[in-house]
């Protein structure tokens, strides 16, 4: 097992390398960060000048890919292109503010595509699993900003024909937030219909995959002899059968994780929220690449911990699993 | 025990019939020397079949066929499209996909307006059966049914091509890696670890801004980039557990080559598994493509887009409804019947799911 976890370390860090080299040149090469900046009116070449040589941005690519190296290892992932403004402390806010978002829904998602699932399984082909099953094709083929933005387009009209202002559609915090509870209470209005709209597509791909997981164990083997030595039904579900169905769950949500905190790209950019997401979808439109490099960097690492904490998981709740 | 493999590529029906022809042939047959296979069926005439039955040899069949009581043989295909037929949300999703393709195809003699056509007597007008602006229009008087009936003739065709080309890719790097293993297999297997080290959606960002998206073509060939990969995987499976397979060895016993054991004989048994992944990539391709030009990485103005199309819309205000509803449910339409004829399909052909023989 811990010859298993080395070797999955030390391949990810391999990858990790060629990633971020790789991404790095990509970043570099779309397009000239400065292009603003070398046309705005009031800016004087030496300005310029400075930038440039702040950053080594006449150097080759591989060149500035080493000093970019340099930079995340011993300063922090160093500054962004134009303002000099330092990446970290940007990055832990908006990964603040991702996580309140993500593991709101994320919870929420688990828990009702889990009751979902195990009900539509122990009651298959009844009304309720047929309108499950279709509201999951729809959430499935469901674009998440589109859904974002009849959300909003739907608090406008009821605004507009009745006057209620029902949810704050953009932003994390309104103006005079407050502080305290206040804050809080004023942060969870805020989140309300970007949490549902995470929950649609969630919820509709983790059900499908919870009631098939369901159903496979309830027609298997150790089910049947459960219910033949006469254990109340409720035990078997509960006990026999939910506890084996969990298993690939708690897979596939670690194996997600690493992916969601990395933010909700879209439903933060249709929101305006301050999170990982809207973070990265800037820094990349200003062609910027210390901000990507460092969001990317982030990110990769949760990635491959948490497929890593998935493999661990997977191997210690079911011991058939074995890592060699 | 050769005699078996006529009988082991049939499903139980059809066993049963051919049992009852065999039957009805009974005497005659006996002058091939089949005296014992004769005298069983009327003693143990059970649904499975006594082994005796099952030995059926073609002569059997064929003297079926000359007697004029023919058992019903079918092709997988036929018995997959019956499959296909009874999953009636699958089948009313074809036909809906069928007048959206009609739709875009025919889009310039469908769509009452041009893409970029202005009504400047009817801007910002709700749906109305006026001047057939059956979607609205925005603020410079566009109709919004002909844009999004051009949107949806850039989208469904840039992920077609999607499609085409990580079926294409997939296919050959996969059943490479399925049948040699070896280095084009830890290659295929290495490259998927890094794309799923990686968070999808930024990926697909950078490459586009790297590549510099805004036309069909270049994001199609981006998008075939990232969905290649997951239609290798699944084919490197089916051909591995192919490659062990007794036709396989006999194929290489009488000296077929490689490149003939690979296109005659072990593609045709993936084809399901591929058919249906290549529907799923197509849905899925729909999606992202939307996401991307929606968040400006994708198809950009003036090609007509249904996702940047829904940008625009977002861009002119919520009072406008209609600009942002209408292209998105054209979206869901289409991804959802896709997803159902995916389904269909799945029940039809994919082997691990109904007993067909692969």
């Amino acid at each position: 097992m811990l010859t298993y976890i080395i070797r999955r370390l030390l391949y990810s860090a391999v990858v990790l390398v060629l990633a971020s080299f790789l991404v790095f040149t990509f970043v570099t090469v779309s397009g000239d960060p400065l292009a603003g900046l070398r046309i705005a009116p009031n800016v004087s070449e030496q300005t310029v000048q400075n930038v440039i040589d702040r950053k080594h941005l006449d150097d080759p690519v591989p060149k500035r890919y080493l000093y970019w190296v340099q930079d995340a290892l011993t300063n922090q992932f160093g500054s962004t292109l134009l303002d000099n403004r330092p990446i970290l402390p940007d990055l832990w806010r908006v990964m603040k503010n991702t996580m309140q978002l993500v593991l709101a829904a994320q919870l929420l998602v688990i828990i009702l595509a889990v009751l979902i699932g195990v009900y539509s399984a122990i009651r298959q082909y009844s009304p309720f699993d047929y309108t499950m099953t279709t509201f999951s094709f729809l959430g499935l083929a469901t674009p998440v900003f589109w859904l974002a933005l009849m959300a909003q387009v739907a608090v406008v009209q009821i605004y507009e024909r009745t006057g209620h202002r029902l949810f704050p559609i953009a932003n994390l915090s309104g103006v005079d937030a407050g502080g305290g509870l206040h804050f809080w209470i004023d942060r969870a209005h805020h989140l309300v219909l970007p949490v549902l709209v995470l929950m649609v597509a969630g919820i509709a791909g983790y059900s499908r995959y919870m009631r098939a997981a369901m159903l496979e164990v309830i027609n298997s083997d150790y089910v049947r002899t459960a219910r033949a030595k006469g254990l109340p039904e409720r035990r078997v579900t509960m006990k026999h059968a939910l506890r084996n169905a969990l298993i690939p769950l708690v897979t596939l949500v670690a194996l997600d994780f690493g992916t969601i905190l990395g933010g909700a790209v879209v439903t933060e950019t249709v929101f305006s929220l301050d999170g990982m997401g809207l973070y990265f979808v800037n820094a990349l439109f200003t062609n910027d690449p210390y901000p990507v490099m460092a969001w990317l960097m982030i990110t990769a690492v949760m990635i491959i911990i948490f497929n890593l904490i998935a493999d661990i998981v997977y191997g210690l709740l079911d011991p058939r699993v074995r890592y060699d | 025990m050769t005699e078996r493999v006529p009988d082991d590529d049939m499903r139980p029906q059809d066993r049963e019939e051919v049992a009852i022809a065999s039957e009805s042939v009974g005497r005659p047959a006996s002058a091939h020397g089949y005296a014992g296979s004769m005298a069983l069926p009327e003693e143990s005439p059970g649904p499975e079949g006594s082994p005796e039955v099952a030995m059926t040899s073609p002569e059997d069949l064929s003297l079926a066929y000359e007697s004029g009581v023919e058992p019903k043989a079918r092709s997988q295909w036929a018995y997959a499209r019956i499959r296909f037929f009874r999953h009636k949300m699958a089948v009313l999703s074809l036909l809906v996909l069928i007048a959206v393709g009609f739709v875009a195809i025919f889009a310039k003699r469908i769509a009452p307006y041009g893409f970029d056509e202005l009504d400047l007597f009817n801007i910002t007008s709700g749906p109305t059966l006026k001047d057939k602006h059956l979607f609205g229009t925005d603020l410079l008087g566009r109709d919004y049914l002909s844009r999004v009936i051009y949107g949806l003739r850039t989208s469904l065709w840039v992920a077609l091509f999607v499609a085409f080309l990580s079926t294409t890719i997939g296919t050959t790097v996969g059943s490479l890696a399925g049948y040699y293993g070896g280095v084009i297999d830890n290659l295929l297997m290495r490259f998927t670890d890094l794309i799923l080290t990686l968070p999808g959606l930024a990926v697909l960002l950078t490459a586009a801004a790297f590549f510099g998206a805004g036309d069909p073509l270049k994001v199609g060939v981006i998008l075939a980039f990232l969905f290649w990969t997951g239609i290798a995987r699944i084919v490197r499976g089916v051909f591995l557990s192919l490659r062990e397979k007794e036709y396989v060895e006999a194929a290489k016993a009488s000296g077929a080559g490689d490149g003939r054991i690979i296109l005659r004989h072990m593609l045709p048994n993936a084809l399901g598994p591929i058919i249906v992944n290549t529907t799923l990539v197509i849905a899925a391709a729909i999606l992202v493509e939307a996401a991307l030009s929606f968040l400006g990485f994708g198809i950009q103005p003036p090609n007509p887009a249904l996702g940047s199309l829904i940008a625009a819309g977002q861009g002119e205000g919520f009072q406008l409804w209609w600009l942002v509803t209408f292209p998105g449910l054209a979206i869901v339409v289409i991804a959802l019947a896709i997803n159902f004829v995916g389904d269909g399909l799945r029940d039809a052909l994919d082997p691990t799911q109904r007993r067909i023989r692969a």
